[in-house]
């Protein structure tokens, strides 16, 4: 049997929570898996909430449709906690992991009964002191891959080094600051 | 050797047109299908093709302008979606008509109206009358292999024919999976070049073109044009198998999926294809006799191929991701069942039109019809013929 | 081989007419006689004409051909009778008759 991992993403338009997916979708593609990456779309609005999926596996898989019963959830802003219901479906044995300062246990009363793993990652902060800015793509997709152990991680370093140094070759410079951003956010993810 | 990537199904198209490199590209964008253009004005951008891009005002003009190049004796393309493919409606006769083997890359989606946005095939199936080769695509990997053959069973001399590549919006165009590439001197070696026996351009030789047709020629005419579409099976078919020869990978005008034992089949068209064959394998491994019937080419329509793998079969659901507002049921639906007319033992047949709009549709959907066929089998009472799926109703639906 | 226009006509089989009708000539409009379809014509009165030449521009069908800076006979082949000439030439130097009468 097939074994797929299927994961959804929640963010706001305009976070890039799509462009972490298709990277995820990306550097599983690199470690030799199937993937699939794919925004849930809707006109294009800054701001408003938005889905993204990801299925990784060892073979093709065909389904074409989205996911309702998710391994693990990824949700890129805090605030979408209480205006969507982010763990709708996703399986007691997965996890969330979630983009805040705070502690798993201080966000569980937000997550409607939710029995499986709770996990945070201060995407901020990671981001601010590596970067300089707030991008979080790069500190949740580390959390999303150390929580989902979907990858191995030191070949997930090793193939994101390869991988930034050929995105940003014009600017070496920010290589560094990212892979940084990626080794922090792999030490900082809180939860169980 | 294939060369292993990943790309959405937008990406895959606009990079087949990178290594074919056409003449021209009208370009006009509409979502779904705007990042073809987009991808492959950064291709002229970069220099990676000599193409000239034409930025067009509207889809009627992109269509205006691959007509006339097409004539002039170049390979002309174009992509849209939805409403811009209404838009080239009457340039889509005239193309046809005047024989001009132009490539249209279709991303699907959902004719307004209320205005929408996501997938549905209301585009490509109002257009379906319109003299066009169509052929659609399950996955980006089929995109950028159909796109591949597309000019060769368009160009024919026995064909001449202009070409729709579709796929379905967003679901295919927009999600990245893993793809294998061809390259780039095999594509072309395989694609060739466009050389049309008469074209505008040639000044040894005065040509016009698109005249007006009196009534003792325009029946002789619209019967050429239904030989070169009863033609295009074959073209198809020999593309397929050259394709096959080159890259491996293996094409025809139908894809059958465990029909060999079936007792329960589906025909449909496009993505869907992929969610309904990992409900077959589930389903298989429970011990029910499920199969499928994958439309490639809807034109020229494949009808006796289809009613050849629907023998045996005991109850077919077909399924439209379009609405005919007929009254009974949709375009795949009603021309599979007059394919199935000339069969001795015809199954039961039934219409689901569903996935309207960017509708999802599940594994567990693509279950529940299996189902439906099973007890329309067990009791033999067929009940509704045109059924709708996935809406939300006040009363008990039959899916 | 394409077939020229003149080997095709009104009793040619599909399978032998050009593909979606297209003409493997240029200039093929000469070949059609819109004479016939007169029924009245001008008249040239060549000894009242100045040779303004202000008829030939204004002659939608072609029918008064130029050479060398001065206006030619009509051309009946294709001249349709419409009269603008007649109407336009400054120096009554074209008459309009009905076909078949003497001018």
């Amino acid at each position: 049997m097939n074994k797929i991992t299927e994961i959804r993403w929640h963010g706001r338009g305009g976070q890039g929570a799509k462009t972490a997916c298709l990277l995820l979708a990306d550097v599983a593609f690199t470690a030799g898996k199937y993937v699939q990456g794919f925004p849930e779309y809707g006109p294009e609005r800054m701001g408003a909430p938005i889905t993204a999926y990801n299925r990784i596996s060892d073979e093709r898989c065909t389904v074409h449709s989205n996911i309702y019963t998710p391994d693990y959830v990824v949700v890129v802003d805090e605030t979408l906690l209480e205006a969507v219901d982010v763990t709708a479906g996703l399986k007691e044995e997965g996890a969330i992991v979630i983009n805040s300062s705070k502690d798993p246990e201080e966000l569980k009363p937000l997550l409607r009964g939710y029995k499986g793993g709770v996990f945070t990652i201060d995407a901020r902060s990671v981001s601010e002191k590596n970067l300089g800015k707030y991008f979080p793509n790069t500190p949740m997709l580390a959390a999303i891959v150390k929580v989902s152990r979907v990858l191995d991680e030191d070949q997930f370093v090793a193939d994101m080094e390869d991988s930034f140094s050929h995105k940003f070759a014009s600017k070496p410079q920010v290589i560094e600051g990212n892979m940084n951003c990626l080794k922090d956010a792999l030490k900082e993810v809180k939860g169980a | 050797m294939s060369i292993k990537e990943r790309m959405s199904g937008n990406e895959a198209v606009a990079y087949a047109m990178k290594q074919i490199e056409p003449d021209v590209f009208a370009a006009f964008p509409i979502t779904p299908s705007t990042e073809i253009p987009q991808y492959f004005a950064q291709y002229v951008a970069d220099g990676k093709v000599s193409t000239e891009f034409v930025t067009v005002e509207s889809e009627h003009s992109s269509m205006s302008a691959c007509m006339g190049a097409e004539a002039a004796g170049c390979r002309a393309v174009t992509a849209t979606s939805s409403a811009g493919l209404a838009f080239m409606y009457e340039m889509l006769y005239v193309v046809a008509s005047s024989r001009l083997p132009v490539t249209l890359a279709c991303v699907n989606r959902a004719l307004t109206g209320p205005i929408n946005i996501n997938n549905d095939h209301s585009d490509s199936m109002g257009a379906r009358d319109s003299g066009w080769i169509q052929i659609y695509a399950e996955n980006n990997q089929e995109a950028y292999d159909n796109y591949l053959q597309a000019m060769r069973i368009a160009e024919r001399a026995d064909v001449r024919l202009p070409i729709m590549v579709c796929q379905d919006g967003f679901i295919t165009s927009h999600a990245v999976e893993n793809i294998l590439l061809e390259n780039d001197e095999k594509v072309k070696k395989f694609v060739g070049e466009y050389r049309p026996e008469n074209y505008l351009l040639n000044s040894e030789r005065p040509y016009a073109v698109g005249p007006y047709d009196t009534c003792p020629y325009y029946m002789e005419h619209k019967v050429q044009q239904a030989e070169a579409m009863k033609n295009a099976k074959q073209a198809i078919l020999d593309v397929a198998a050259d394709f096959e020869k080159t890259f491996g990978r293996s094409y025809g005008l139908i894809e059958k999926y465990k029909m060999d034992d079936a007792e329960a089949a589906l025909v449909l068209i496009g993505s869907t294809a992929g969610t309904a064959k990992a409900c077959i394998d589930d389903m298989r491994s429970r011990g029910m006799k499920v199969g499928l019937v994958k439309i490639r080419a809807f034109r020229p329509f494949p009808g006796e191929e289809i009613a050849a793998a629907l023998e045996g079969v005991k109850a077919v659901a077909v399924m439209d991701k379009s609405e005919g507002f007929t009254g009974c049921g949709g375009p795949v639906y009603s021309e599979t069942a007059a394919a199935c007319i000339a069969m001795e033992n015809i199954p039961v047949m039934i219409d689901v039109v569903y996935g309207l709009g960017g509708r999802d549709c599940r594994v567990e959907d693509i279950e529940r019809v299996y189902n439906h066929l099973f007890e329309i089998i067990s009791t033999g009472e067929r009940g509704p013929v045109y059924i709708h799926m996935g809406q939300r109703s006040n009363e008990k639906e039959v899916l | 081989m394409i077939r020229k226009p003149r080997e095709i006509n009104e009793q040619t089989p599909w399978q032998e007419l050009t593909v979606g009708g297209e003409i493997a000539e240029g200039g093929t409009s000469a070949a059609t006689m819109t004479g016939e379809w007169r029924s009245n014509r001008p008249v040239w009165v060549w000894d009242k004409c100045k040779q303004c030449l202000l008829c030939a521009p204004f002659c939608p069908d072609s029918s008064i051909p130029v050479k060398d800076g001065k206006r030619m006979a009509f051309d009946y082949d294709h001249c349709k009778g419409c009269g603008i000439c007649y109407k336009i030439c400054p120096f009554s130097a074209i008459e309009f008759i009905k076909e078949g009468e003497q001018a």
